[in-house]
């Protein structure tokens, strides 16, 4: 039997129309409620990356999904569904939170250190117990982990209100952590080596750490023993058993490592842009992240170019509330139909690039 | 082998003789680029027992999924009693006549017989009439066609032998005329199976045509009247059984001349590897499925486990590969194994010596969606040799190691980077077997070793494991195939419910006090001997 398609369609041809077809049926919506749908997109493309502006507050965002992405990726991989990534990068922000302000960090790059490794711990912790439920129990993942969700929400309510809100605040959040925990922007790193970068976005170093992460994630997964031993039970756990494979052991690590992926998110959002721990500090990232990783078909190099294209569409939304009339909802609607298309109805332009290629291939024979 | 194909073709292509029950002309079906039946024409005479042989794959499957309506084919025709037919689905099928028996039945199991018999004809809203009529109707065919199953028994309560009874049943409730049977002895005893070719040949007798699809060459010589071989999607030929032989149809069906017998020398049995003591075995359910073993291994030496399928052997290969869990004392060289699971599994059997070839290839042994190099790989993961630092794999030397252990065993196309489910099922199975045997274990577990694997290669693997037990390693063999059983075992043993119900040499022993044992008759097995 021959392969359907080359690769490099199956990989970018496929989302690439699909992503098309998001924009093309949006801008039919755009066009019904009497706006034009050419400089809405001519708005989106140059506020979300028309300026350095505008990439900034992009790749802020896309830091976040990134982080999501990869977590939902690597558990998907051992076919675990975790869509508890809100969860774990809602404790990921607690944990951030503790280390910068009870620890006097003497400079911010331990203090990176300090909050990165709280970050995934504190995601890591809050994924065990559904992995360990799944792995000794079978109760389902994708039940605990999103009711880990609602836990988790609660939690940090109760800890904010009751714990952390400094004396004589009204408002449901931490502390302003010390200025000596403040991560440098983008711009600061970019000034390093001579490259003009917009001060004012809160685009930080964690961005480096996002793509760092991604490379860690290709190696552990395609590299790595324990990769081999992930995506064997995540194809077929029965197989994995017969090869001696541990499914108890390898649930738990992944979860582990997923939950520990995003609740780095935090790092991003909590010690990167707000200085504080807010309520809601996660703002969707975590199901955005299941969005990110199936349009990235699970490999962190997609993950990486759908966090972008989700970093665009927030930023882009956002500017377009902001200069057109077009409502805030329809930017869900946007983000809605992307991944529609370039998620659940995957199969509805597969199938016909498939057969373009099955043509093509028996035509000049 | 050309001369004698043409010659057969004519036999049959004659254009007067007795009427067709069924003709197919011209029959082509594709799935995308493969091309799964080819200009496929075929013509069954009517009161007659024809069989269809071919490897796995060769589209025997395809051709009847047409006839029964499950496929459409994508040109050719159809014609029953020599009218033009179109079978869009089933009940088409049934319509024209046509009966099928799959090889895994489709009973509610907890039904009785005569529900079952019913379902899907039931014929009004109320059931009392038609069940009385089908206990009428069911009481006639059984004094018809010894077929003789209580009709008001639950199906799960019969054995396989029943069921497929039952099966035949609904499909002459139905009055078909034409029955098709799917490979229908893998699940059978000799003596069901004989009592199957028995009933079968009465309904020739009663005027009705059977067709016979199956991959043993001794059931279409002892049953078929006339035998079409097919080949990789196309018919290349179609005989009249006595004027064939078995070692023609082999060398139609693949090609070229096969050696059926296995040569073997005598066994030298040496030290003993394998000790086995009261091992039980329960299943998830808690169900013993085996109750208290007893045998033992030496080294260069095969024992053979025949027995029905489903009467413990998979849990006995299980247990000693570290999959299931169990009581007792199995000693391997000496040293006792861990049957709890507390401080066993997969890999400390590998480590302890012990190789697992399972029954289910692509369920067990392969991943299917990993490549060949990742599958050689699969259960060998940790070997040093695989293993660039502590963390990193070394891809690179399990490529070189898969593409030399291809080579060796002959797996094609012999390309690593290919996916499992990519190469045939003989050429997955030979994967597996390159594996586990290249890894030169004292102990090789081996379970239906040439299941779905086509002629040629199971010669290649009878050869390989005949091989190993020369170098002087012990082997347990299990398969439900006895011809299997009987030419490679030096030792047989056969299983019936759990227990072992006697060993065997095969020198001495026949197939029908095996058929005896394997359905728990020891007693009258003694008095056949």
């Amino acid at each position: 039997m021959m392969e359907k398609m080359p690769a490099w369609a199956d990989a970018l041809l496929v989302p690439l129309i699909s992503l098309l077809i998001a924009f093309v049926i949006s801008g039919l919506v755009i066009f019904a409620i009497g706006e034009n749908p050419a400089d809405a997109m001519k708005l989106m493309v140059t506020g979300a990356l028309g300026s350095t502006y505008g990439w900034g507050y992009t790749l802020y965002y896309a830091t976040n999904f990134i982080f999501t992405g990869l977590a939902v990726s690597v558990a998907f991989h051992a076919s675990l569904f975790n869509i508890g990534g809100e969860g774990q990068a809602t404790l990921g922000g607690l944990g951030v939170a503790l280390v910068c302000l009870l620890i006097p960090w003497p400079h911010w790059s331990l203090a990176l250190l300090g909050a990165v490794v709280a970050a995934a711990a504190f995601g890591a912790a809050w994924a065990a117990l559904p992995a360990w439920l799944q792995a000794k129990r079978g109760s389902h993942i994708v039940i605990t982990t999103i009711m880990f969700n609602f836990i988790a929400g609660a939690l940090l309510n109760y800890l904010l209100v009751n714990v952390l809100r400094p004396k004589g605040s009204m408002d449901p959040a931490s502390a302003r952590f010390p200025d000596v925990t403040n991560l440098p922007g983008l711009d600061q790193v970019l000034g390093q080596v001579g490259i003009p970068f917009s001060k004012g976005t809160p685009v930080n170093i964690s961005v480096l750490i996002a793509v760092a992460a991604c490379g860690l994630v290709w190696a552990l997964i395609w590299r790595t023993r324990l990769g081999y031993q992930i995506r064997a039970f995540g194809k077929s756990e029965k197989a994995a058993i017969y090869a001696g494979i541990n499914p108890v052991r390898i649930t738990m690590v992944v979860m582990l490592i997923s939950g520990a992926l995003a609740g780095l998110m935090a790092v991003n959002a909590v010690q990167g842009e707000a200085n504080r721990l807010l309520l809601n500090s996660v703002e969707g990232a975590g199901f955005i992240g299941i969005a990110v990783a199936l349009m990235g078909r699970n490999h962190p190099f997609g993950v990486f170019l759908a966090a972008i294209l989700f970093g665009f569409l927030y930023q882009g939304g956002a500017e377009l509330a902001l200069w057109t009339k077009i409502p805030r909802d329809l930017i869900v609607v946007i983000q809605a139909l992307v991944i529609l298309f370039t998620g659940a109805l995957d199969d509805m332009v597969r199938r016909p690039v498939e057969q373009v290629f099955l043509l093509l291939r028996k035509g000049p024979r | 082998m050309g001369a004698q194909s043409e010659s057969g073709r004519q036999a049959t292509a004659a254009p007067i003789g007795p009427p067709c029950a069924i003709e197919l002309r011209g029959i082509s079906k594709a799935f995308g680029p493969v091309q799964a039946n080819k200009d496929i024409s075929i013509q069954v005479v009517r009161g007659t027992i024809h069989g269809i042989i071919g490897e796995n794959g060769a589209g025997k499957s395809t051709l009847m999924s047409i006839l029964y309506g499950f496929y459409r084919a994508d040109e050719g025709e159809i014609l029953i009693g020599g009218k033009p037919t179109a079978i869009p689905d089933s009940q088409s099928a049934i319509r024209a006549g046509i009966g099928m028996v799959f090889q895994h039945f489709k009973l509610v199991q907890n039904f009785t017989v005569l529900e079952n018999v019913i379902l899907g004809a039931e014929a009004g809203a109320l059931l009392a009439g038609p069940l009385a009529r089908a206990r009428q109707v069911l009481g006639d065919l059984a004094l018809e066609y010894e077929l003789d199953v209580d009709p008001d028994a639950r199906v799960e309560d019969l054995s396989v032998g029943h069921q497929q009874r039952v099966e035949i049943l609904k499909a002459l409730y139905r009055q078909a005329d034409i029955l098709i049977l799917d490979e229908p002895t893998g699940v059978l005893t000799p003596d069901e199976a004989d009592h199957l070719f028995r009933i079968l040949r009465g309904l020739k007798e009663q005027g009705k045509t059977v067709i016979l699809i199956t991959h043993k060459l001794h059931e279409i010589m002892d049953a078929t009247d006339s035998v079409s071989v097919m080949r990789r999607g196309t018919m290349v030929a179609t005989l009249a059984t006595r004027d064939t032989s078995p070692e023609q149809l082999a060398e139609l069906m693949v090609g070229r001349k096969v050696l059926l017998e296995v040569e073997k020398g005598p066994a030298q049995p040496g030290r003993l590897v394998l000790d086995i003591e009261n091992l039980r075995v329960r299943d998830d359910q808690n169900v013993e499925r085996l109750k208290g073993i007893s045998f033992q291994i030496r080294a260069g030496e095969i024992l053979g486990i025949a027995g029905v399928a489903g009467n413990g052997q998979s849990e006995l290969l299980e247990v000693l590969g570290g999959i299931a869990y169990g009581t007792g004392v199995v000693r391997l060289n000496g040293t006792s194994l861990d049957l709890t699971g507390h401080h066993s599994d997969g890999q400390s059997r590998r480590a302890q010596g012990i190789a697992h070839v399972p029954e289910d290839r692509q369920d067990l042994g392969l991943i299917m969606d990993f490549t060949a190099w990742e599958n050689m790989a699969f259960g060998y993961h940790n070997a040093p040799e695989y293993q660039r630092s502590w963390l990193l794999m070394d891809n690179d030397a399990i490529r070189a190691d898969c593409a030399r252990k291809m080579a060796r065993f002959d797996v094609r196309p012999p390309n690593p980077a290919l996916a499992a489910r990519s190469f045939s099922g003989g050429n997955q199975q030979k994967l597996v077997v390159a594996r586990e045997i290249e890894r030169n274990p004292d102990l090789l577990l081996i379970g239906q070793p040439t299941r779905g694997v086509d002629i040629g290669a199971i010669e290649f693997i009878h050869r390989q494991i005949v091989a190993l037990r020369d170098a002087g390693k012990a082997i347990l063999l299990v398969s439900v195939e006895l011809d299997e059983i009987m030419s490679l075992a030096d030792r047989i043993a056969v299983m019936f419910d759990g227990r072992i119900m006697g060993i065997r040499d095969p020198a001495t022993t026949s197939e029908r006090e095996l058929g005896l044992l394997m359905a728990g008759m020891g007693e009258e097995a003694k008095g056949a001997q």
